[in-house]
């Protein structure tokens, strides 16, 4: 336990040194204008990653695996499909896209629904292989995606103007009045995330064992489903969707961490994906100087590694 | 279904096609040689209805020569990375030459097509658990490796907005003089028919091939070839076009089985009769624009894959 706590510290040290490089390095012209800025994309990646962390870790608690993430099932395609409909059919205009919180309420009132659908059908009805999962989620990824693209063909122009200034989003191009609202999210699902983490390290023994211990499991997914969906759409909200990153990070973090608690796990890929997507945006930006978005690395990266996983995780079934 | 009767439909939705448009041809209109209508017909309107033929049937024959080559169900040039790699090889050309010519264009995204494909069969070769759907999952996760390297260099070079337009599948811009590289998918189709025995017995193992006396490497280099042809016409003259050398052999090898020689024909115009019925509903959905025609082949497409991994599990294994 001891060591985990000193791979956490040295993880938190290297986020801050990663912060404070973003935050202080080749500062030009004016401070006062150029760290705020800085500051406020460093706020929403540490958002994210945390965000991200968090609702990966635990929804592979949930579905018993570590390859599915919520993103890999489609969950962030979602957010796109309900913000096009909300523009479809309301408009822009309507009370559902000018005020936020009805936006968001909306968002996340959907994800869960699709969340919950997923689940019952693909993960409780009976055992499906993973495999099968993965491709699934893909192609319901796929299939939602072409949706959102056949129906903003059929927006009014003006409309969709207003619709893409919504859904391009990334790290560089971060809305600010987003960030209160996404840190208050984030500030209430984790107070109550915090209350649970101890009952998901009774989870993780399985469905059978949990319930003999006490724990009122179906309950427990179902809240465990919504944060994770709210946790989702605040991510893609924010930055739009990074499909892999979850993935890696969460793996990374049952690696380098060995242990079954929820919190240690959370909190080591919370600070790795602050780390990486941190640094990552530091590198891209001031050592190669590109135009390319991290995110296009990123799912270069995760590519490659999920691939990788596949391999071995079907080395060690075959 | 019996041929003649997916013929009929076939010529009946070509007819269809040929009087659809935002100028309003009717057949009198053709009996004047020197009328307006007659060279818009001439010009427009049947080439878009040829190289929807074209690419209807060659991009079925290639996910049928794909699939039984592979002997999985679930591979296709969408599933492979084919397509993936075609258009990286385009990019590619453009990136080396200034004034890129449409031939070096065009053999660049051939040679990238057949490497790439012939990677992931050199991969599946190396895979030793072969899982009808653990192939595929791998073949995307490869696709979207290759066209990550793309976005990530034609970001750099400003040629996003470029490599954009062959991600959408499209027959709008069709006109005479655009198209005619399609032709040559007609012989590779032909080429597909005269080996359609070869790769039957090709299809049942590599040994079980080579016990009756086939050459396997060289029939499925041939094969190989012949679906980076046709891969590689498609993209260059109407794009990418996901799902359909994936559903339509499905859709056939349910009702027909496997044998190529005899499902060859029926995958071909059954490929054309689908991607004419796409097309014709995206030019009528928001007459007089048009939708274009992936993004309707992918939402059709990509539901009824879903579908077929839903229920087809069992019946892809056989």
């Amino acid at each position: 336990m001891r060591k985990n706590s000193t791979k956490l510290i040295i993880l938190a040290v290297a986020a801050i040194i990663c912060i404070l490089l973003y935050g202080f390095y080749d500062i030009k012209g004016g401070f006062d204008y150029a760290f705020p800025r800085r500051m406020m994309r460093v706020g929403a990646m540490v958002i994210t990653g945390f965000a991200i962390a968090y609702s990966t870790v635990v929804f592979q608690t949930i579905t018993q695996n570590r390859i599915l993430t919520p993103s890999v099932m489609g969950l962030d395609s979602m957010f796109e499909v309900v913000q096009t409909l909300i523009f479809f059919f309301a408009g822009s205009v309507s009370i559902w896209v000018v005020n936020q919180y009805l936006n968001f309420a909306a968002s996340i009132a959907a994800m869960v629904l699709f969340a919950l659908v997923l689940y019952r059908f693909l993960f409780r009805a009976d055992k499906h292989p993973i495999y099968l999962l993965l491709l699934i989620g893909m192609i319901i990824g796929t299939f939602l995606g072409s949706l959102v693209s056949f129906l903003q063909v059929l927006i009014d122009p003006v409309e969709y103007l207003s619709l893409q200034s919504r859904l391009f989003a990334s790290f560089v191009n971060i809305k600010v009045e987003l960030l209160y609202i996404s840190m208050g999210i984030l500030f209430l699902a984790f107070a109550y995330g915090y209350r649970i983490l101890s009952q998901l390290d009774v989870m993780s023994l399985g469905r059978e064992n949990a319930i003999n211990l006490g724990i009122n499991y179906d309950r427990l997914v179902l809240n465990v489903l919504i944060l994770s969906s709210v946790l989702i759409a605040t991510s893609t909200a924010l930055v739009g969707p990074i499909t892999f990153f979850g993935l890696i990070i969460a793996n990374l973090s049952y690696q380098y961490l060995v242990t079954y608690k929820h919190s240690v796990h959370i909190l080591g890929a919370g600070l790795m994906s602050v780390i990486a997507l941190v640094g990552g945006q530091f590198i891209v930006e001031h050592i190669f100087e590109m135009n390319t978005t991290l995110s296009v690395i990123i799912n270069f990266v995760g590519g490659i590694y999920f691939i990788y996983l596949l391999l071995k995780e079907s080395r060690a079934a075959g | 279904m019996r041929l003649w009767m997916l013929i009929i439909a076939a010529i009946i939705l070509s007819f269809i096609s040929l009087f659809i448009g935002a100028i309003d041809i009717k057949p009198s209109h053709l009996l004047d040689w020197d009328s307006r209508e007659m060279q818009i017909f001439l010009i427009s309107r049947v080439p878009r209805l040829i190289a929807i033929i074209l690419a209807g049937a060659g991009m079925s024959i290639a996910g049928l020569i794909m699939q039984s080559l592979s002997r999985n169900k679930f591979v296709s040039p969408t599933t492979a990375g084919t397509l993936d790699a075609a258009k990286l090889g385009i990019l590619i050309s453009m990136l080396f030459f200034t004034n890129v010519t449409y031939t070096q264009q065009v053999i660049f995204s051939f040679v990238f097509a057949l490497v790439g494909t012939l990677l992931f069969m050199q991969i599946l070769d190396r895979i030793k658990f072969k899982d009808v759907v653990f192939v595929p999952l791998i073949g995307i996760m490869y696709g979207n490796i290759l066209s990550s390297v793309t976005t990530f260099f034609a970001y750099e070079a400003d040629l996003l907005q470029n490599i954009s337009a062959w991600l959408m599948g499209s027959f709008t811009l069709i006109i005479a003089g655009r198209y005619e590289l399609l032709y040559l998918s007609i012989p590779a189709v032909i080429l597909a028919y005269l080996y359609a025995n070869k790769f039957t017995v090709a299809g049942m193992g590599e040994d079980f091939a080579k016990n009756l006396g086939l050459s396997y490497k060289l029939v499925l280099n041939i094969g190989l070839i012949l679906v980076a042809i046709i891969a590689t016409t498609v993209v260059l003259t109407v794009g990418v076009i996901p799902f359909l050398g994936l559903i339509v052999p499905n859709i056939v090898s349910l009702y027909m089985g496997d044998n190529l020689r005899k499902t060859i024909p029926h995958t071909a115009v059954l490929g054309v009769v689908f991607l004419l019925i796409c097309d014709i509903i995206g030019r009528l959905v928001i007459y007089p624009f048009e939708i274009p025609v992936n993004v309707t082949v992918a939402v059709i497409g990509s539901a009824i894959f879903l579908i077929m991994l839903f229920r087809g599990r069992a019946y892809a294994k056989k």
